[in-house]
């Protein structure tokens, strides 16, 4: 073989791999889906919304987990993001330069990707440990610490794509500079705010290892924060470790919400930031 | 983006300048008489004070949360950490009734599984990222990015149910068989490959560890590749190269310390996942052999099973240990890696 056939031979492999590699991601993402929306509609039903978690054997629906994941998410969505927005607007307005800001910036996109049930550790040390007993509301602040680093860094980026011609025309105004941030740049990046919102959402919704020794779980009706509380995920969790045939049932219906919910927001993040970044 | 930094120019009235701590020294520019203008100025300039000072609050709270988390951990592992001292890394066993416990068989599951996923994910989003970047039609190039993110998107339960209920039976039955008669013949590396094909256990884990974190190498390597300035590619093509020669002497060695700190991103999402490892590692707490067939256990997965329900002090001490010995690993990896990306963007920014 000459040295320009063995090159193209060469080049065709390689190539044909790539191709091979992109089949492969595909592949699995085809089957999970496949798989949790077959076993997923099958266990559908209205009861799961109008039932509480049943005892091995018996018959019900998931309607205490879901409210409890409504209510902790949602709560530690109010509790985080106006945290996380005021942090990331100083990094990108205030903090550009100085030490505290690059120092945050870092420690922030290493506790974006920290193991979260580090998180669930710290507030089971913090909150848990003290008070004596599982909460939701334990569960809620243990979310709310996994929402911090999402939205930071979004909302930093997205204010640091506004052009400083912006900013500029708002000072030539004689506006002072924090009206010029409230009102004129994050008015400009609230697309983006927006997306990092929901994509910190998205996350959270699906997250089971924080929730496991801070809200726990809770078989029966119960909005009390102070109350262990039953959630989606653990539910999942110790439903489909079970052995119990209609509990793992519970389980895949359960994944079938979950993944539904969480798929959905993240298209709509996208989208949305398709539409915050035009390039 | 790093234009962005540019500062913009002080506005009248002393604003604080856009980098720095301005605010203090906020040199105010004073005209003559008050007037209701001075004193709008004057009422900018405290509410300026007031949010500069609220912004910077919140972004070191975020810095103590990192704080926290470590003071917490030692704290709450101290009992662990006096009982056991350095005999808590080496030590295999783990006796909860009789209180002695050592981290090695857990850590071992750790770092096997992130390993062979690492092993596995490498090559697959290496050659994603290359399809992605100069293979696919311009117009597939969205739609595949976002369903290769979408496997990100995934909550990890959902991962973990999946490898229980449905990989590991197939795995078990199909697989694990075909590599124990292959690679299980090998004279080396024949005994990790040896033993009961029950689906769940070491290698399984790997295995969907890797799928997991696939998204996370790919997006990085792609963002890496398209950096590479085309004048370069494209000269490199102008000599006669193949699409793989360039890829492989022009971008791969231009992006080199970027695609290193996106597989350290990939490592250390791979260390620290929770649910899908827990589901499908098959929880034995001790060490038979070193065969990839057989049940372990990590970091994660005695956390996930064995916390909610260890009695206080030293058993509670001992996990908390572990959080603390998973949290350091994670923290040097991802460091290193936000470090290694860094350079890159600075490296291209000072070239280009």
């Amino acid at each position: 073989m000459n040295l320009r056939a063995r090159r193209k031979a060469v080049n065709f492999i390689a190539l044909s791999l790539s191709l091979g590699a992109m089949a492969f991601g595909l592949f699995w993402l085809v089957w999970i889906l496949w798989m949790v929306v077959d076993l997923g509609i099958g266990a559908l039903s209205l009861r799961l919304f109008t039932e509480m978690t049943p005892p091995p054997g018996g018959s019900g629906g998931l309607k205490n987990a879901i409210a409890g994941s409504i209510l902790m998410v949602g709560l530690a969505m109010a509790m985080a993001t106006p945290v996380a927005i005021l942090a990331g607007i100083y990094l990108a307005e205030y903090g550009q330069r100085t030490l505290l800001g690059r120092v945050t910036r870092f420690i922030n996109d290493i506790l974006l990707s920290a193991p979260s049930i580090v998180i669930g550790l710290f507030v089971y040390a913090i909150y848990v440990a003290q008070v004596g007993k599982f909460s939701g509301l334990s569960g809620a602040i243990a979310l709310a610490l996994l929402v911090i680093p999402v939205v930071v860094r979004t909302t930093e980026d997205m204010l640091t794509l506004v052009p400083n011609t912006v900013r500029e025309a708002a000072y030539a105004l004689g506006a002072p500079k924090w009206k010029v941030i409230l009102l004129i740049t994050l008015r400009a990046a609230r697309t983006g705010v927006v997306t990092g919102i929901l994509l910190a959402l998205a996350r959270i919704s699906g997250e089971t290892a924080p929730l496991l020794f801070t809200a726990l779980s809770n078989q029966f009706w119960s909005l009390d924060l102070s109350e262990p509380m039953a959630n989606l995920p653990v539910t999942i969790f110790k439903f489909a470790m079970s052995p119990f045939q209609d509990w793992q049932q519970l389980a895949w219906a359960g994944v079938f919400i979950l993944t539904l919910g969480v798929l959905v927001l993240n298209i709509i993040a996208r989208v949305l930031f398709r539409q915050a970044t035009p390039r | 983006m790093h234009a962005v930094g540019n500062p913009v120019p002080a506005p009248a009235g002393g604003k604080p300048g856009r980098s720095g701590d301005g605010s203090r020294s906020g040199a105010a520019s004073h005209r003559g008489a008050p007037g209701p203008l001075q004193t709008a100025a004057v009422k900018g300039k405290l509410g300026d004070l007031l949010f500069f000072n609220l912004t910077r609050a919140f972004a070191v709270l975020t810095l103590l949360l990192l704080v926290g988390i470590v003071v917490s951990l030692i704290w709450s592992a101290w009992p662990s950490i006096t009982t056991f001292g350095l005999g808590f890394l080496t030590s295999a066993e783990w006796n909860p009734p009789a209180e002695r416990f050592g981290a090695l068989v857990p850590m071992y599951g750790t770092v096997v599984t992130s390993l062979i996923a690492l092993l596995i994910a490498l090559p697959i989003s290496f050659g994603i990222a290359l399809f992605l970047t100069e293979l696919s039609p311009t117009w597939l190039r969205r739609p595949l990015g976002i369903a290769i993110e979408l496997l990100a998107g995934i909550p990890s339960i959902v991962y973990g149910i999946w490898g229980l209920l449905v990989f590991a039976p197939i795995f078990g039955e199909h697989v694990q068989p075909v590599i124990a008669q292959t690679l299980g013949q090998l004279p080396a590396i024949g005994a990790f490959f040896r033993g009961p094909a029950i689906g769940i256990g070491i290698l399984a884990a790997g295995i969907i560890l890797a799928i997991m974190i696939i998204p996370f190498i790919t997006s990085v390597m792609r963002d890496v590749f398209e950096l590479t300035p085309p004048m370069l590619k494209e000269s490199c093509y102008g000599l006669g190269g193949t699409t793989w020669e360039v890829v492989w002497n022009v971008v791969l060695p231009y992006t080199r310390v970027g695609v290193i700190g996106g597989v350290m991103l990939g490592l250390g999402r791979a260390l620290g996942e929770t649910m899908a490892v827990t589901f499908v590692i098959g929880n034995a707490s001790l060490l038979a052999n070193f065969s990839l067939f057989m049940p372990g256990n990590s970091i994660t997965s005695a956390l996930a099973n064995e916390f909610a329900e260890a009695t206080p002090g030293l058993y509670t001490g001992a996990l908390v240990e572990l959080g603390l010995i998973l949290f350091v690993i994670t923290f040097i990896v991802l460091a290193l890696s936000k470090v290694l990306l860094h350079t890159l963007d600075r490296e291209k920014a000072g070239k280009t």
